[in-house]
């Protein structure tokens, strides 16, 4: 069984595909990143899978619930955290908690003990009466991710869970999401940010034009697009771009006091470039080799986006 | 479906609104304002017949209080993008509805039951049928506070265009509901015309229970009441829904 199962999803508004037979299945324990340009469907697909917005075609199921079926059963086993994830303005931080933790039916003193121990958590125990109108908007944030796990879901779906927040609420977050993780949630989360998705996720999907254009571990998605290898490298001294006339180097350009030298066997081009400075009498300042990124990768697969 | 949980979240969401929309203090003072001021309109001046015309009275205020909170609730969170997130939790549309419903209909039974209370003391009304008034009163207000659903449906979400509405269709159900003239004094086409406004089978009802003085039997103005509310709930359903299908 899965954690989430989507099932040629699709929806469309008017002419335009945002979400296009997206199916995906993310087995239980890790941390599952929707990753896409602005557009390409990701909070679309995101609202389907939470029953916010129902879909032309398709199914969702969480943990083997059907959420179109069955959506009170489905919704018991997620949290979810949406777009520009909003609390209750005129409700202090503990009452957001409190309110939503009576949704999963939790009896008084487990809410309050929750609500306390997620507050401390998030860094909010202080400010646990105040209303949610007076706090920033890294501060709601958090208590947006407080009310998601409250009932410390199997499932926990974050939309772009941090768009516009301050490193220190960032890492707050990041730190909670992983938390979460090794209690045995399994994550999906939407994102733009790859630095956030390499660091965070254990599966990747990238979404483009509503449809998913390729799926898998951060570093098998890097190495698939591993063509683009450079060297960057510095002498001691001034040298032309006639030095690098070498077999297997592809392109040389100037890069500040450096020289950028890509090729498609690094390996075999350092040999070559240490050999070169040798027999010219030249020192090398600095040299490296660039790794592939998921950036790359990102880039590739969603270009004209 | 587990019907413990849908009945949770609709006593779950009736709080929410209590708490958030309705248990502030300018709109319980409007609330209580509201009435005395629609009283001193209503009342001074006129030389009205008290007894004949407090039934109407009590209906319009019950009217007012009960739909007026509840059209704005749905825009507002759409405005502030807390709506998504309640659709999320663990709750349907029903849920939804219903638990808006119950939010304005309590509070349109504790105002008007506060106002009428003072007026019971102070101007020494009688009634005929205790029971039939207080069912009146839940009903009416279950009936109105379903027409506030009804209003909060329509996709948007600013609350203004829904005041616009909202006054659009209240005003003119008031004017046409026996209020200002009783039904008993009204005949042909202004009778039938009347007949279109839920608020008339109140007030009907009202004037049964304190002067014994109603057009039609207490179980049709019942009856018409009950089938109001579930077109009123119906229409909110299918117009929310298709809301979720577009998205908004």
């Amino acid at each position: 069984m899965y954690a989430i199962e989507a099932k040629n999803l699709r929806k469309s508004f008017g002419d335009v595909k945002a979400v296009d037979d997206v199916s995906i299945a993310i087995p239980e324990g890790g941390i599952f990143g929707f990753l896409g340009p602005n557009g390409a469907g990701k909070t679309t697909a995101i609202r389907m899978m939470t029953g916010v917005l129902i879909p032309d075609a398709g199914s969702v199921s969480i943990l083997g619930t059907d959420v179109d079926k069955d959506p009170l059963t489905a919704k018991l086993k997620m949290g979810v955290i949406p777009e520009n994830g909003t609390v209750y303005s005129d409700l202090t931080a503990e009452q957001n908690i409190i309110i939503t933790a009576k949704f999963y039916g939790m009896g008084r003193a487990e809410r309050e003990s929750r609500a306390e121990e997620i507050l401390t958590r998030l860094g909010l125990i202080e400010r646990r009466n105040h209303f949610v109108r007076t706090f920033s908007k890294g501060m709601r944030q958090r208590i947006s991710i407080a009310c998601a796990i409250v009932h410390s879901p199997p499932v926990l779906i974050l939309d772009e869970p941090t768009t516009g927040l301050d490193v220190y609420s960032r890492r707050l977050v990041i730190d909670t999401v992983r938390h979460m993780n090794q209690e045995g949630s399994t994550i999906l989360l939407t994102t733009h940010n790859i630095e956030e998705a390499n660091a965070l996720c254990s599966t990747i999907s990238i979404i483009n034009k509503g449809k998913i254009v390729a799926t898998g571990s951060p570093e098998k998605l890097k190495k698939t697009f591993d063509t683009s290898r450079y060297i960057e490298i510095s002498f001691d001294q001034k040298v032309g771009h006639e030095l690098f006339f070498i077999p297997g180097i592809r392109q040389v350009e100037a890069w500040g006091d450096k020289w950028r030298v890509y090729t498609d066997d690094p390996d075999r081009a350092v040999k070559s470039l240490v050999s070169l400075a040798e027999r010219d009498h030249l020192t090398i300042v600095s040299i490296a080799t660039s790794n592939p990124t998921l950036e790359e990768a990102f880039v590739q697969l969603t270009a004209g986006a | 479906m587990d019907l413990n949980v849908f009945l949770r979240s609709i006593l779950v969401i009736t709080e929410k609104n209590m708490r958030i929309y309705y248990f502030k203090g300018p709109v319980v003072v409007f609330g209580l304002l509201f009435p005395l001021i629609m009283f001193l309109t209503f009342f001074i001046g006129r030389n009205l017949d008290i007894t004949l015309y407090f039934p109407g009275f009590l209906g319009m205020m019950l009217f007012f209080t009960a739909s007026s909170v509840g059209p704005l609730i749905t825009p507002w969170e759409k405005r502030e993008k807390t709506y998504e997130r309640l659709i999320s939790l663990p709750v349907i549309l029903e849920s939804i509805i219903i638990g808006d419903l119950l939010a304005g209909a309590i509070f349109g039974v504790a105002i008007t039951t506060i106002v009428f209370v003072i007026c019971y003391e102070l101007l020494h009304l009688s009634i005929m049928n205790a029971a039939v008034l207080t069912l009146s009163l839940i009903l009416g207000s279950i009936t109105f506070a379903a027409l506030g659903t009804l209003l909060a449906s329509p996709t948007t979400d600013n609350p203004s265009n829904i005041m616009m509405l909202s006054s659009l269709i209240r005003l003119p159900l008031i004017f046409i509901s026996g209020i200002f003239i009783p039904l008993s004094q009204l005949s042909g086409w202004v009778l039938v015309l009347t007949s279109l406004s839920p608020l008339t089978y109140l007030v009907d009802l009202f004037n049964g229970a304190m002067n014994g003085n109603a057009v039609y039997p207490s179980w049709i103005d019942m009856l018409v009441l009950l089938a109001v509310i579930l077109v009123f709930i119906g229409s909110a359903k299918v117009i929310q829904k298709r809301n979720l299908v577009k998205g908004i």
